[in-house]
């Protein structure tokens, strides 16, 4: 880029005067953007830091305490129980969800009457707010008198009181997100799967191979770029749950939905404790960059191999 | 589901073995297809069914097993009672009013820096462009509570003097939310995007005709953008229509509260009146499905974008 404006400033047609007017232009465009960049994005950033070495409780206290925050962190058994709740959350979330919109994609991908009606129908869910889904999702669970267990009863099933026990709050969160976000994933397929040459699967097809060959050796390698997409994206919208959260489950029964989110927003909102909830927040920071890194790798190692 | 992964795979792979009888066989690919399809569709839907059925129905319908799936007698005394005991007429309001403000000026720097880093010449660029790409990574969680510290600390407004004290800032206010997000990088990098793809030369000819920049903006290059636009607004108007944290963090007052906040409370608060609370959540849910239903080449086109993007 730089080369491109070392360019332009020796190139003489256009004339100099012109050019200068241009770039004052462009830099008054940008103005606003940047402007608002540096307040809301580049300030809070920097703060971020700093404010995770004090002691900073909006009212009175804004005292630099060095590492004191980070060692109280290490010791903080809520604050990692939350990391294992949202791990446990993203090992079953994220294989069902990528697994679904695939098998969605697929599904659909193929020119029948009523195909684009049943996509709409799809994607409808991801439409619904986290608050409005998961209030409509507190009456679908509802132990007794719920859809859900209204219908694991016509099978002969007693449904377990899905919000209020330890072993299914999760499951309950995971179940209403899949539904609301298996939609759009659908779509992010199909457009990957349209992007797949239909020669690869004619030959292959002329060399014999089943349909679920086809799937397995052209369909998912081919998709690969999408899948990775998908899948850091849900792995980072994971990490950084809370909205189901805090509306299904309140983060209960005893802290099995909390959420790190839920956890630095408790911390920093309620308790007032900035200083300690900015520590919070730059370790979860830490912890998203690092899973996209890994996925990243992962994803480019296996690409090796096959 | 099992079947449905066999049944997308391939198409005519029964010429071989049914080579006979191929009509008969497509016939019941073709069923299997829609028979699974309108199941899974079913299970989609069921959801909506079961909370529209539930805000219509008497509470001594819905406190009944089994499931009553069709009720008996229809009745709006839901959607009176979520409407009176909380002002949701006031919140579906401030959301709308929060949505629209966020639309109109995302749009406006969207484009408008979008245009400049696209097809303006200028020192740093590029530069500048990758360091808002880069921000698009840094997760929400960083900034919130920073973010509030600034918005507190705005000079000269909500009774703060020059350097930022002694007032509220802007915290409690409806600026509050509009002006972090009044200009998102996305809007930015997605118009830019745009921009790419439409020819300069109509740019040069307008500077030889002595027009000045911002009309050859906003005349010529920006109503080519608007399937853009379009895209773009619907997406922002979603986001800040459903957005949830960062409202409840800036708003305290009860009368500036958004429909999700409001929605939230009422659940937390009237936890057993089902039937007011699913009035509520398809009230916060309609807009978008209006949206959406009026729009929807302008949505599938979107999260396609999003997903080339990666």
């Amino acid at each position: 880029m730089i080369s491109a404006g070392k360019l332009e400033k020796s190139r003489p047609s256009a004339g100099t005067g012109l050019g200068r007017h241009q770039a004052r232009m462009g830099y008054l465009f940008i103005l606003p953007t940047m402007l608002l960049f540096a307040v809301f994005m580049v300030i809070p950033v920097v703060m971020a830091l700093y404010l995770s070495f004090t002691n900073y409780d909006v009212l009175s206290k804004n005292d630099w305490i060095g590492l004191a925050n980070y060692s109280r962190l290490l010791q903080d058994n809520l604050y990692w129980q939350t990391f294992l709740n949202v791990g446990f959350y993203a090992i079953v979330f994220v294989p069902l969800n990528l697994l679904i919109s695939l098998l969605l994609a697929v599904l659909l991908n193929r020119a029948a009457r009523g195909v684009k009606v049943l996509r709409t129908f799809y994607y409808l869910p991801t439409l619904t707010s986290a608050v409005a889904a998961a209030t409509v999702w507190l009456w679908l669970l509802h132990p007794e008198y719920g859809m859900v267990n209204g219908i694991l009863s016509t099978f002969g099933i007693v449904g377990p009181a899905w919000t209020s026990q330890t072993e299914t709050a999760m499951i309950a969160i995971i179940m209403m997100t899949l539904w609301q976000s298996v939609g759009s994933n659908m779509i992010i397929y199909l457009a990957g799967l349209q992007g797949i040459p239909d020669y690869l699967y004619e030959s292959a097809r002329l060399d014999g191979a089943s349909r679920f060959d086809c799937l397995r050796y052209i369909t998912w390698p081919q998709l690969r770029p999408t899948t990775f997409l998908v899948s850091t994206m849900s792995i980072i919208g994971a990490l950084q749950l809370f909205d189901q959260a805090f509306v299904l489950t309140q983060g209960g029964p005893a802290n099995a939905t909390k959420t790190p989110v839920y956890l630095i927003y408790q911390q920093g909102f309620n308790q007032l404790q900035m200083g300690y909830a900015s520590a919070q927040a730059f370790v979860l920071a830490m912890a998203i960059l690092i899973f996209s890194l890994i996925s990243m790798r992962l994803n480019r190692s296996e690409e090796s191999i096959l | 589901m099992s079947t449905a992964t066999g049944k997308g795979a391939g198409l005519p792979s029964g010429k071989t073995k049914n080579a006979p009888n191929p009509a008969a066989r497509k016939l019941v690919n073709g069923l299997a297809f829609y028979i699974v399809g309108i199941l899974i569709a079913i299970v989609m839907f069921l959801p909506f069914y079961w909370s529209v059925m539930t805000s219509f129905k008497p509470d001594e319908d819905m406190f009944s097993m089994p499931i009553r799936w069709i009720p008996t007698s229809f009745t709006l005394e839901h959607y009176v009672k979520a409407f009176t005991t909380v002002p949701f007429g006031l919140y579906f309001w401030n959301s709308f009013f929060l949505a629209a403000t966020g639309v109109v000026l995302n749009l406006f720097f969207g484009s408008l820096s979008g245009y400049a880093f696209a097809k303006l010449k200028f020192k740093g660029n590029s530069a500048m462009f990758r360091v808002l790409l880069a921000a698009m990574m840094v997760p929400g969680i960083v900034t919130m509570i920073p973010s509030v510290y600034v918005l507190r600390h705005i000079p000269l407004m909500g009774g703060n003097d020059l350097f930022g004290d002694g007032g509220m800032g802007l915290m409690n206010s409806f600026w509050g939310i509009i002006l972090p997000g009044a200009s998102g990088t996305f809007a930015v990098f997605f118009m830019r995007q745009f921009f790419l793809t439409l020819p300069s030369d109509m740019m040069e000819m307008a500077r030889i005709e002595g027009c000045g920049e911002f009309r050859i903006f906003w005349n010529i290059y920006l109503p080519l953008t608007k399937p853009a636009l379009a895209t773009l607004g619907i997406f922002t108007f979603q986001a800040g229509w459903n957005s949830f944290l960062w409202p409840m963090i800036v708003l305290n007052d009860p009368n500036k509260a958004t429909i999700q906040m409001g929605l939230q409370a009422f659940s937390f608060n009237f936890q057993t009146d089902y039937g007011p609370m699913m009035a509520g959540a398809l009230v916060a849910i309609l807009p978008i499905l209006i949206l959406f239903l009026a729009l929807q080449r302008y949505f599938i086109q979107g999260i396609a974008f999003s997903g080339i993007k990666g």
